[in-house]
């Protein structure tokens, strides 16, 4: 599988995504389209993006070996790779320095985002604020609630947060009157969407933009293991920070890839969001991918203690890699995930963000059946200081 | 088959815009929602958009917004679409037209839907987030009995509205301003220019209006430029606000009255 020709000329990841959106945001997705694929590669572009990555936002993130949490298991060798120790605190900067730079160039005086866990929104209101713009974020009010932190961070920035009470009061409900806010004010504004889903080009962008996640992991783990790894874990919402450190290893069939999913309260709760486990595919907000969904195709009511995961949809391109094959997706619950927040904590000094913590917590399920001379890296997607009270009012539950 | 145009040239020859109710299927009620569908044909409207109703409708403002989710509430499944449009169509033979997001289509299968809207007597069918883009990945299986209307948008093109008019049926359904379905206060010059313009290139096909219209004043302001006007969220706020239809009905023939140019 050649990961260069996805997605196809019109958006497409075999039959997923594509661009399933009202005629009005139509013109301003084919301008970005436009706009994105002679920017690409121009070099003022490209040094302008290097440049940011490295003075402002930090990068490279360190690839740390995990010396305490590898003896505790006795098995593979484990790495993490830390975007929790991006500016910002997680691997949406990456996403939010690369979309204001097309804004710029787009002219567009205006900027738009949805948030969950509040890490994008705090990302696009910070270079809203490096760069001059006005920022509006959508965010449900259950999510405001449990992630006060950010939103007080958001506001600090200048940045407006506009609660969302309709639906689940969630991720997906922010992000459907983010798209309502674009196709109203379209003219003046950019929508810097958070993840790997939406209409094309969107997935497309949002993934070269964190792929950078995957090309510098390459680089780290080649230089101190002399190979590369048998396994790459991450944590998948709508899948940013799992296709930005997939990406590069796509085309390198012995490294295993998986994909984790919030099972909240168990898989067969009825309150999780499981997607590409338990879900089909199906069109919503402006892509055709994995979903979940009642028997008369109106979307779910999902759960996970994580606002970043909280969300009933996927990127297309997961949808694509997990027809291939090429990328397995499990998924742990609440409790499974806290006590990989706590195990992190205790035996690494990193306190991951409760998405990440999917990640770190599915090791407790496979590194059992890995060998000592193996090598596994789990990707911390960001850090956990907004998730403190959430982590706080669970600890009576165990 | 061209039912819808016809219906339209029909009403135009007689010296009328053509007015095309919105209604969310099974709003207000689940069980009288059919009395209502007629009762607002009766008082004016010469067509009928009946919406499904989806937990997510992009396209749509506040209030069709909350019809949308009272009606999921009051237990509206896609079986009692059909049931609706053929209690309507057996009542009357003005055009029905469902309007529905790609999803609860695609769920429910759409050549079993197209099928079914068929033979429940529907001839049109809107669906806003499947654009031309989409268009052939979409309809499979179409039936010349189900017309198939695309909407132009101000953001859309020239080449891309004469596109818009040579694929779509039954009309093009113009959407007078960016945003999403609602009330608005006015009609600006740069809308109405861009009515203007739409209404220049759109030449197979009839054109209806719709986003926005609440008022015989705006349908006085922008007749000139079109067939016909599609009212929704004023229909549904009134019969959100006022328990007896009586209110609604007068409202629907005050539109219907705009519509031959008495105001
Ligand atoms: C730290 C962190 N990880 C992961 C996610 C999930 O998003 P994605 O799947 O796009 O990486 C979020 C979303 O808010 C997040 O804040």
């Amino acid at each position: 599988m050649s990961k260069k020709e996805m997605p196809d000329s019109k958006g497409k990841y075999g039959e997923y995504g594509g661009m399933y959106v009202p005629e009005t945001l139509i013109s301003a997705l084919s301008e970005l389209s436009e706009i994105y694929s002679k920017l690409k590669n121009g070099k003022e572009f490209r040094r302008e993006y290097d440049r940011l990555q490295k003075h402002y936002n930090g990068r490279p993130t360190p690839l740390t070996f995990a010396e305490r949490l590898t003896a505790h298991y006795g098995k593979a060798k484990i790495y993490l790779k830390r975007e929790d120790l991006c500016h910002t605190g997680a691997h949406k900067l990456n996403n939010a320095l690369g979309q204001i730079l097309i804004a710029k160039r787009l002219g567009k005086k205006r900027i738009i985002a949805e948030t969950g866990a509040g890490q994008h929104g705090v990302a696009v209101a910070t270079v809203c604020a490096k760069f001059g713009f006005e920022c509006v974020v959508y965010m449900g009010e259950k999510d405001i609630e449990r992630q006060q932190p950010n939103v007080f961070r958001m506001k600090l920035l200048g940045a407006e947060v506009r609660p969302v009470s309709t639906g689940s009061k969630t991720l997906k409900d922010a992000t459907s009157e983010a798209i309502r806010d674009w196709a109203a004010n379209v003219k003046d504004t950019h929508y810097i969407i958070g993840s790997v889903v939406g209409p094309h080009p969107y997935p497309m962008i949002v993934r070269d933009f964190q792929s950078i996640i995957g090309k510098e992991a390459k680089e780290q783990i080649v230089k101190v293991e002399k190979k590369l790894p048998d396994y790459i874990v991450a944590c998948v919402g709508g899948g940013s920070n799992a296709i930005g450190i997939f990406n590069e290893f796509l085309n390198d069939e012995s490294v295993a890839l998986f994909g984790i999913e919030a099972a909240g309260l168990g898989i067969n709760s009825g309150k999780h969001c499981a997607t590409l486990t338990l879900g089909e595919p199906g069109i919503f907000q402006g892509m055709m991918s994995y979903l979940l969904q009642d028997k008369e195709g109106q979307i779910a009511e999902v759960h996970s203690i994580s606002a970043g995961l909280d969300y009933p949809g996927v990127g297309p391109e997961h949808s694509y890699l997990k027809e291939r094959n090429r990328v397995k997706y499990f998924s742990v619950t609440d409790d499974e995930a806290l006590d990989g927040v706590g195990l992190l904590t205790k035996l690494e000094g990193i306190l991951p963000a409760l998405e990440s913590a999917h990640a770190v917590a599915y090791l407790e399920k496979f590194i059992h059946n890995t060998k000592n001379d193996e090598v596994v890296i789990v990707n911390v997607s960001g850090r956990g200081d907004k998730d403190l009270s959430t982590i706080i009012n669970s600890s009576h539950r165990k | 088959m061209n039912f819808i145009r016809e219906k339209v040239e029909m009403v135009n020859r007689e010296g009328k815009k053509a007015l095309s109710v919105f209604l969310t299927a099974g709003y207000p009620q689940k069980n009288n929602f059919t009395e209502t569908a007629l009762n607002i044909l009766d008082a004016g409207a010469d067509m009928l958009e009946i919406g499904i109703p989806f937990s997510d409708p992009l396209a749509d403002g506040p209030v069709i917004q909350s019809s949308s989710q009272i009606a999921l509430n009051n237990g509206v499944k896609m079986k009692d679409i059909f049931y609706y449009s053929q209690n309507i169509r057996s009542g009357s033979d003005k055009p029905l037209i469902l309007m529905g997001y790609a999803n609860p289509i695609k769920k429910y299968g759409i050549t079993k839907f197209l099928n079914d809207a068929k033979n429940s007597g529907v001839n049109g069918l809107i669906v806003p987030d499947v654009t031309l883009e989409e268009y052939d990945s979409f309809y499979s299986n179409l039936t010349k009995e189900i017309e198939i209307i695309l909407l132009s948008t101000p953001t859309s093109p020239d080449e891309r509205i004469k596109y818009i008019d040579s694929l779509s049926r039954g009309f093009v359904y113009c959407v007078s301003s960016t945003g999403t379905t609602g009330m608005r206060d006015n009609f600006s010059i740069e809308t109405i220019e861009n009515l203007k313009r739409t209404y220049s290139l759109v030449n197979k096909n009839k054109m209806m209006i719709g986003f926005g219209i609440s008022k015989p004043e705006d349908i006085k302001n922008i007749s000139a430029y079109c067939d016909g006007v599609i009212v929704g969220s004023r229909i549904i706020k009134s019969l959100a606000e006022n328990k007896k239809i009586k209110e609604t009905l007068k409202t629907v023939s005050e539109l219907s009255d705009a519509c031959t140019g008495k105001y």
